[in-house]
């Protein structure tokens, strides 16, 4: 499939950290996301796990509210920024050339740039801790007047967001840009891989909401710093207008964390139902509706702060709309293993899984839809439940099933079957016993964000907080099986999974530094 | 040189020296934020570096396209990546035009309607807001920024004068056109820079202070940093780079010119006029 090479110094990489920090090759680069974010998922996780700590009984054992306000803050921004989407990235640069037969990505230093952006991000970010009055304490929200009063950390973690914005915005633009002009010949935009046409649809959302992110967060910094008073009512601004223009980035944003993992199960499920994937029209149709239903959505997480009646109802109905299109996918990914040749490697397992835990946080995203009931649940426990549910079994878990799915062909060696299927068990039910009982906590009225709570809560918190313990032990696991798979193991071959037909699995596994310099043509 | 294949650039160390460029900047910003003035010292470096990467990276560029190294697929790629940049800056301005909308139509008002809050607050824009003494004279249309709308619009009109010029080969034509609007940028920043002086608000002055400077401000960043790439455009096209058919970095800045062009014609209507 590959050609000979005209020009030699394309092959000619260096070696040791100089390969890494110049390199141009989407593989290296790929790599480069997946391992920043794994680092980041696993501090992340350690945070989450000391907050678990300090919950596990009622009462202040180990932290002073300001340092749990700390970490359950960071926990939620470096989960998002710098776990669960860069793992995206990762992917895409590694899968989208590989997938519509491209040599590299359409900008290959602006690629690196685009990575290289994010170390320096993640150093302002985790940097706050170190500093005088800490890490920013007030949710990863930002809401104002919190993010005014806060010491250097909230300067740091603003910058961050500038810098891991525009890292975003350039990586998006490089994909956008491939996926548009460096498809083979012949595959025309409705034979693309479902996975490309997420990302595709991902990287649109990135780059229309990550500049209004930008415009937030230079909004307070000029309110902290120069004097401004967009969100101080004194001066005429409002506080309210920091969470709409917060929430008009905020939405796009959650699904730009599911889109793409809607984009691996339906990579994974047709493979191993050895069918292909069933009503991909309908789904690319879908992908986009939720896409552009996401702009009109965003107020339904401020339904408490006070707007008119009719904008609730607006942000309510919008936000029921999109259950329809979230519907067409979970019932085309059941509809393509009905009567499939089902086998349940690792992969597939994480993949139905993400569909069952996936529909029930879909299900409490519904309803917290409605209007009187988010009033009841604004700021729980219940809503901590459902956005792991969507957040860890949906994008993580999906996350994992795409890393067991694909790491034979990026290594050339299968990841241990037994222990794969092991973390999956253990993630899985660890992830129910400890988001799970939130939905109870949350019902009976525990807030979220307290690092003390109420006698009645205790059981519950317990048991959440065990099932955590477990949760974040497995990763561990995780972490083991792909080393262990990286520095060896089985050949894959070039096609490990018999129901896979994207293009990928035509080359040899591991696959070659460059791939596809001369574009196959597809049929 | 081979174009049949898409041009992938060999291992670059300019992405990383950008990278600490802008963590330079940063950190320096940070302490200057503290008082420190070490922080001056620290975003000049960074300032510096960040220099350095952009005539290195930009360099490399320009290079490789004079090589003949970029096909016609290279050249679409091009087309995409800029017009989607130009997306993203439009999306920055729709926040903070969002932040406008949202303070006169709703935030305002309905400081008004709590009497019991603010009694007395007449919430008419412009408004410093409601704990606000200071009384300040709000900018005119019909004065310099209208002079501005003028001077900006036919600049976008001679621009696209001089990218005829370069289309028929006619040289002089380019030239002239390209000076004429950088000409006409420079004297609408220095207009703009002289409004700012006559003006007896400053960006403290309450929610119009602030989306008045953040605003024109932002903008008028914009057109300096579109000056800087025309005069760019203007040496390599003294140089004698570009050609009839291939001036992509030509077209790209007029794109950005005519960009915050519309920019300020929203910026006029509704920050100034209405």
């Amino acid at each position: 499939m590959t050609a000979i090479a005209l020009d030699s110094h394309e092959h000619d990489h260096p070696s040791g950290i100089r390969r890494w920090l110049t390199t141009t090759n989407h593989k290296d680069i790929g790599t480069l996301y997946l391992c920043f974010s794994f680092a980041m998922f696993l501090f992340a996780g350690a945070l989450a796990m000391l907050v678990r700590t300090e919950l596990f009984e009622p009462g202040l054992q180990f932290f002073q509210p300001n340092l749990f306000n700390q970490l359950t803050t960071m926990h939620g921004l470096i989960m998002i920024f710098g776990a669960i989407m860069p793992a995206f990235v990762g992917f895409a640069n590694w899968q989208i050339p590989l997938m519509i037969g491209a040599p590299d990505m359409a900008f290959p230093r602006l690629n690196n740039w685009s990575f290289w952006l994010l170390p320096m991000a993640a150093l302002l970010l985790l940097g706050s801790f170190l500093v005088p009055g800490g890490a920013v304490a007030g949710g990863w929200t930002m809401y104002p007047p919190l993010y005014i009063q806060g010491g250097i950390g909230y300067d740091m973690t603003i910058f961050a967001i500038h810098i891991m914005g525009l890292s975003s915005i350039i990586g998006s633009i490089n994909i956008i840009t491939t996926i548009l002009n460096l498809r083979a010949p012949g595959m025309i935009m409705m034979k693309i891989p479902m996975f490309v046409w997420t990302w595709l649809i991902t990287a649109y959302l990135l780059v229309a909401v990550m500049p209004v992110l930008a415009s937030a967060v230079t909004m307070l910094l000029t309110d902290r710093h120069f004097g401004t008073h967009f969100f101080n009512a004194a001066g005429g601004g409002d506080p309210v207008m920091f969470q709409h223009i917060f929430w008009f980035f905020g939405h796009p944003e959650v699904y730009i964390m599911i889109l793409p993992a809607f984009g691996i199960l339906s990579t994974i499920i047709p493979t191993f139902s050895r069918k292909p994937l069933f009503g991909y029209h309908s789904m690319v149709y879908a992908t986009a509706s939720i896409a552009i239903l996401s702009f009109v959505v965003w107020a339904h997480h401020m339904f408490t702060v006070g707007m008119p009646a009719a904008g609730q109802l607006f942000f309510m109905y919008t936000t029921m709309l999109i259950a329809v299109p979230t519907g067409v996918k979970v019932f085309n990914w059941i509809a393509t293993m009905w009567q499939g040749a089902i086998s349940f490697e690792t992969p597939m397992l994480f993949s139905v899984a993400v569909i069952c835990l996936f529909t029930i946080g879909g299900f409490s995203g519904l309803v917290l839809a409605v209007v009187p009931v988010d009033i009841q649940l604004q700021d729980t426990y219940y809503v901590v439940a459902h956005f792991h549910y969507v957040l860890f079994s949906g994008a993580a878990m999906s996350i994992m099933a795409g890393v067991y799915y694909w790491l034979p062909k990026w290594t050339g060696h299968m990841y241990n079957e037994t222990l794969g299927q092991w973390h999956f068990w253990l993630t899985a039910i660890a992830f129910n016993i400890t988001f799970f009982p939130m939905h109870f906590t949350g019902l009976a009225g525990m807030p979220r964000r307290v690092p003390d709570y109420a006698l009645q809560f205790a059981e519950f918190n317990m048991i959440s907080s065990i099932g955590a313990f477990v949760l974040g032990a497995s990763q561990l696991l995780f972490l083991y099986i792909v080393v262990k798979c990286i520095r060896g193991g089985m050949p894959a071959g070039e096609k490990p999974w018999d129901g896979a037909d994207t293009l990928e699995w035509t080359l040899p596994s591991p696959v070659p530094y460059h791939t596809f310099e001369t574009a196959p043509v597809i049929r | 040189m081979d174009t049949s294949r898409y041009y992938l650039p060999a291992p670059s160390w300019w992405p990383i020296v950008g990278s600490v460029a802008l963590l330079t900047l940063a950190s320096g910003f940070l302490l200057l934020l503290q008082r420190m003035p070490a922080g001056s010292y620290l975003m000049l470096a960074g300032a510096v570096i960040l220099a350095v990467m952009l005539f290195g990276w930009f360099g490399a560029v320009i290079r490789e396209g004079i090589a003949g190294r970029y096909n016609g697929q290279v050249d679409v790629s091009y087309r995409w990546g800029m017009s989607w940049f130009i997306f993203s800056e439009v999306m920055f301005f729709a926040a903070l035009f969002g932040a406008l909308f949202y303070a006169r139509y709703f935030a305002v008002p309905w400081l008004g309607q709590a009497s019991l809050l603010w009694p007395g607050y007449n919430s008419t824009w412009p408004t410093a807001g409601p704990g606000s003494l200071a009384s300040f004279t709000p900018m005119a249309a019909w004065g310099i920024p209208a002079i501005n709308t003028l001077i900006l619009l036919s600049s976008g009109a001679i621009v696209t004068w001089a990218h005829w010029g370069l289309k028929k080969d006619n040289r002089l034509q380019l030239k002239i056109g390209l000076a004429l609007t950088i000409l006409l940028g420079v004297i609408f920043i220095a207009l703009q820079a002289y409004e700012y002086f006559l003006a007896d608000f400053s960006l403290k002055t309450g929610i119009y202070g602030a989306t008045f400077y953040m605003l024109t401000g932002f903008h008028g960043a914009h057109v300096t940093l579109g000056v800087i790439m025309l005069v760019v455009i203007l040496g390599r096209v003294i140089a004698g780079h570009f050609s009839e058919k291939r001036h992509f970095a030509f077209e790209a800045v007029s794109w950005y010119w005519h960009f915050v062009d519309v920019v300020w014609l929203l910026l006029f209507v509704f920050v100034y006029w209405l």
